[in-house]
């Protein structure tokens, strides 16, 4: 993987503290899998940025060897992969999205 | 690019020999499945340290001829 991809990758986890890799957009995700995990964003209030990789064929492909992680969509929070549409939605679904978003300081609707 | 549910099993299984494994053909289009995975190797890792193991099993098919594994893994009950 080219290390400019690698510094891309890293420079937006570092600059966003909610990050999602995504097809598609917030607004118009292209994937069901995407759209599940901006929903689950969207319903507990959380600011998040979409990065669409779709548009970023470096970016879709660069992703996936930085997290050794082969699906998108993927979640970072504070810099840091929190998982894929499984890990996330199991995670909403027993509060434990929740818990590990306050404790790093991400706002969510109470 | 579909892969049936036997062949799966068979990766997952020679990467977890302890492990049950469940797997769901979710639409019956050899290509979206869900699947259960349970194994001693899982005791002590976290979520995604748990997942990619089974990526990892699965080599490289995950993403490519496998579009959609809904996957859940843990380790068994003491």
């Amino acid at each position: 993987m080219a290390d400019q991809v690698t510094e891309r990758i890293k420079q937006d986890i570092t600059d966003n503290p909610v990050l999602l890799f995504m097809k598609g957009t917030p607004v118009f995700p292209q994937c069901g899998f995407s759209a599940a995990v901006v929903q689950i964003l969207t319903t507990m209030g959380v600011k998040f940025k979409g990065v669409d990789v779709l548009a970023d064929p470096e970016i879709r492909e660069g992703i996936k060897v930085f997290s050794n992680w082969p699906t998108i969509p993927q979640l970072y929070v504070k810099g840091e992969f929190v998982g894929g549409c499984d890990i996330i939605r199991e995670m909403y679904e027993s509060g434990e999205l929740q818990d590990y978003l306050k404790d790093h300081g991400v706002a969510i609707r109470a | 690019m579909a892969i049936d549910a036997g062949e799966i099993e068979r990766l997952i299984k020679a990467g977890f020999p302890d492990a049950q494994i469940r797997i769901d053909d979710l639409r019956g289009d050899g290509d979206h499945y869900a699947a259960t995975v349970i194994s001693a190797a899982f005791k002590g890792k976290t979520r995604v340290q748990q997942h990619q193991m089974v990526y990892q099993a699965l080599q490289g098919r995950m993403g490519n001829e496998l579009h959609a594994l809904a996957l859940q893994t843990a380790a068994p009950q003491d």
